[in-house]
């Protein structure tokens, strides 16, 4: 039987069709991957099971009935629950407190906490989710919130479970705990639907994929013995995808960026201990790391943003000196860690992004007055030469998808060829095919002679473009090894402890 | 889903000049049933204040007198939220700069006008500037709301410009706290006889668009609105946020400081305690039914203009008060300040379909 049946599913917007005449079908007690782009449509055909989201055509069966949920509770109460990517949790509220929150009947006046703890730790024992109820959620790491959200799900006596990209924030090592937690629930006889656009975890858990593309069902329900992840790149892309294939550095140069005994206090404590290093011309240095670890202060050291307790950088021999406006003339740029807070103006066109920091060079204005006749030009090329799908240049960055604001970010930081780059996760929240692209002119602009230094969360990613992986534990570089020296498995595991001595044990 | 381009505007009620448009109307509407309810006909009342504002010569130029002081300070509210910053602090600023202005144009210097009236609008300026300065630096150093200090500066302004004007600077054997009148030589040339319109307003237009080119042409400008916009995505970018701060402030209290000189160095040519009051507050209406844009407030400031003239006319020929412009301003304001009103009509309509 089918636990989920959506048929000739519509939702247009204004603009664009999200949900295209889709027809998706989900086993009773399977693990089902709907795959897809960022902007793909899946969210949005999850939502609108979901009942967040009204359809403008099309029909939705839950086990067999015909059903038109108005809101999210209507799904609630029909056995469906949907864990968001963004947690909603009261960090000052214990596990237990979360879990039944909304949940209490009643129970207003004189709310039973003992019974609620006792049945969400019985909840917790039968999954096997290794928490404590009565922890406060905001002591929790990111994976062990996410266990809290999906608990709250199954405390709600949910059959089907939607988890919307749950696996972009874990570590390799919360991952493979996640999914033995999916497939104790799978065991149970709860249907799950992942949403991802991870290839690898599509492969390794699901039993049945369906890939979507422009807001289209490209294959829908294929056994997952069948695909291979290239395979699936391929449909969920549209096209020949080389994801897995890398290249290291060749022309390794002399010392650009040299960085020595690095200290930041924030709060009495030192959350950047004592880092120094050295990058070389032609060179990408990786740092992975669990967020949290002091990435975040180190980036905003090494562009000028805040004062550490003690710093010494050169670029070219040079001492840098001043706020972010001395790092970034003295030869540093920034693609920032939140694009959207720090890295651009979404209310402001994409010309107007394209120069932001660089609006006083000569280029884009004299005297004071404004080039607009050249920075026109210049973001009219920025957008042809990385392909930003944008109508024009006059367009405000808001409208534009995550990859595209990205793309506008990268744009300009290397068209002014710095000499040092602080790259912080440059593909968070873009699609594959974005993600691709911008791998690809990191490459390039290192074959071309610049000194990198990449900071992602995104471990793949490290892995893939590191000329020199390093990993940051508490503040420390607990590690720096040559490219592939380490496994993933070990580098996780610095990722989480700060030594990789327990697996050698092993 | 970014692609989804949400923030476009996709509706026709999405469209500020749109917005403002129906708020205006919102605002009369409503404006005309209290009318109703209070006794009076709201078709010739509307139709008394058009008559009084725009229908007669003699009426047009009052508007455009009303609108003078009114387009300063809808400026340099709407110019001070293009960077984020609040500055409600325009009626003080207002009061010194017509304060300083009719110091400055009473000296007998023995100056040719040709210097002796910029001197006086500078004066003016510096003096409104130079008090809008000292809440940005109150924000700069210590972080302090310029949204509080400006809104509390004012009553030490206004208090400060009275008491002036009723002890040290009041004109000798007058009965009225006032100054004496200002020299010719710094008296704002009237661009109809005797009928109080003055240069002022072509100063104002002129300088509407210039702060339009300035926001708009300038790197500096440039900096402002992106200040405005994310200050957080400037501060990495270099932008020294506490310069764009400063310079804001500075800018900002001149243009309201103009306020006060366009009514001192006109009319009865002298600061007059109280003669001024409510022009700046009268400023954010005139801003936000611009939606900020510096070449609309010439535009809102007219419609301001007219609505004040109008209802003076109203008040002679139907008894009714003149508080009933300050009343339609604030529903203006209202409206205007609501746009999860209109967002709000937006998603009933979807619901509906």
């Amino acid at each position: 039987m089918n636990s989920v049946e959506m048929k000739h599913i519509i939702k247009r917007y204004p603009l664009v069709t999200a949900v295209d005449d889709v027809d998706f079908c989900v086993e009773s007690g399977e693990i089902h991957c709907l795959l897809g782009e960022n902007g793909a449509g899946k969210t949005t055909l999850m939502k609108i099971l979901y009942g967040m989201t009204m359809p403008d055509g099309g029909s939705i069966l839950v086990n067999g009935q015909e059903t038109d949920f108005r809101n999210p509770n209507d799904a609630i109460h029909s056995g469906l629950s949907m864990v968001h990517q963004h947690f909603q949790l009261v960090p000052v509220l214990s596990v237990a407190e979360n879990v039944v929150v909304g949940q209490e009947g009643q129970a207003f006046f004189h709310f039973n906490k003992k019974k609620a703890v006792q049945e969400v730790q019985q909840l917790i024992e039968r999954y096997g989710f290794h928490i404590d109820a009565t922890k406060k959620v905001g002591e929790l790491s990111v994976g062990e919130q996410q266990r809290v959200e999906i608990i709250k799900a199954l405390y709600r006596k949910a059959k089907i479970l939607i988890l919307d990209e749950p696996t972009a924030v874990l570590t390799p090592q919360e991952v493979e705990e996640l999914f033995v937690v999916m497939r104790e629930m799978r065991s149970m006889g709860i249907t799950i639907i992942i949403i991802t656009h991870k290839l690898k975890e599509a492969v390794e858990i699901s039993d049945h994929v369906s890939v979507m593309r422009d807001g289209k069902m490209i294959q829908s329900g294929i056994p997952t013995a069948q695909c291979t992840v290239e395979s699936l790149a391929n449909m969920m892309v549209g096209r020949q995808m080389s994801l897995s294939s890398t290249r290291r550095t060749k022309n390794k140069g002399d010392v650009v960026a040299e960085l020595k005994n690095l200290t930041v206090v924030k709060k009495g404590k030192k959350v950047v201990d004592n880092v120094s290093f050295s990058i070389h011309a032609g060179e990408i240095f990786g740092i992975a790391g669990v967020e949290g670890n002091g990435q975040t202060e180190l980036i905003e050291a090494l562009t000028g943003l805040i004062r550490p307790e003690s710093m010494s950088l050169k670029v070219d021999g040079k001492q840098l000196h001043g706020g972010a406006n001395g790092f970034l003339r003295g030869g540093v740029g920034h693609v920032p860690e939140n694009r959207n807070t720090r890295g651009l103006i979404s209310q402001m066109t994409v010309a107007e992004n394209m120069i932001l920091g660089y609006h006083r060079t000569e280029r884009f204005s004299k005297k004071g007055i404004l080039n607009l006749g050249e920075i026109h030009a210049f973001a009219k090329q920025g957008i042809a030469d990385y392909a930003i799908k944008v109508p024009n240049e006059n367009e405000l960055v808001s409208s534009l998808s995550g990859g595209n604001q990205q793309k506008v970010v990268i744009s300009r930081v290397f068209s002014e060829n710095p000499r040092f780059i602080v790259v912080a996760q440059p593909t968070r929240g873009v699609d594959v095919g974005a993600m691709e692209y911008i791998h690809d002119v990191l490459l390039n602009l290192r074959d071309a002679g610049a000194a990198i230094l990449l900071i992602s969360a995104d471990l793949d990613e490290v892995i893939r473009l590191s000329d020199t992986l390093s990993v940051i534990y508490e503040g420390k570089l607990v590690s720096t090894t040559p490219a592939d020296t380490l496994t993933e498995l070990q580098i996780g595991q610095l990722m989480l402890t700060g030594s990789n001595e327990e697996v050698e044990e092993r | 889903m970014n692609r989804l381009k949400q923030l476009k505007p996709n509706d026709i009620l999405s469209s500020t000049a749109v917005k403002s448009v129906i708020s205006l109307l919102i605002a009369l509407l409503i404006g005309g049933v209290i009318l109703g309810v209070s006794g009076y006909n709201p078709l010739s009342c509307y139709g008394a204040i058009v008559k009084g504002s725009l229908l007669s010569p003699s009426a047009l130029i009052n508007t455009l007198v009303q609108m003078t002081p009114l387009m300063f300070t809808g400026l340099a509210f709407a110019f001070s939220s293009k960077s984020g910053l609040i500055n409600l602090g325009m009626e003080g600023q207002m009061f010194l700069g017509g304060l300083a202005a009719a110091v400055v144009g009473g000296l007998d210097l023995g100056l040719p006008m040709i210097i002796h009236l910029p001197l006086t609008i500078l004066s003016g300026m510096l003096a409104g500037g130079l008090y809008g300065l000292l809440a940005g630096l109150l924000k700069a150093k210590f972080g302090a709301s310029e949204f509080i200090v400006t809104l509390m500066l004012n009553y030490v302004a206004t208090f400060l410009c009275s008491y002036l004007a009723n002890g040290p600077l009041r004109e000798e054997g007058s009965l009225m706290a006032q100054t004496k009148t200002v020299l010719p030589s710094a008296q704002l040339p009237e661009l109809v006889g005797g009928k109080n319109l003055t240069i002022a307003l072509i100063l104002g237009i002129l300088l509407c668009v210039g702060i339009h080119l300035f926001l708009n042409k300038m790197a500096l400008g440039y900096e402002i609105r992106a200040v405005g916009r994310n200050q957080i995505a400037s501060e990495t970018a270099g932008i020294n946020i506490n310069k764009v701060t400063l310079t804001t402030m500075f800018v900002s209290g001149a243009v309201a400081g103009l306020a006060g000189v366009s009514m001192s160095l006109s009319g009865n040519n002298r600061f007059v305690d109280g003669a001024t009051a409510g022009y700046g507050f009268n400023g954010v209406a005139i801003a936000s039914l611009a939606s900020h844009n510096p070449l609309a407030v010439i535009l809102s400031s007219f419609v301001f203009g007219a609505l004040r003239t109008g209802s003076l006319a109203l008040s002679m020929t139907q008894r009714i008060q003149p508080e009933f412009a300050d009343m339609i301003q604030a529903l203006v304001i209202l409206f205007v300040a609501m746009p999860a009103l209109l967002t709000g009509l937006k998603i009933r309509k979807r619901r509906a379909k």
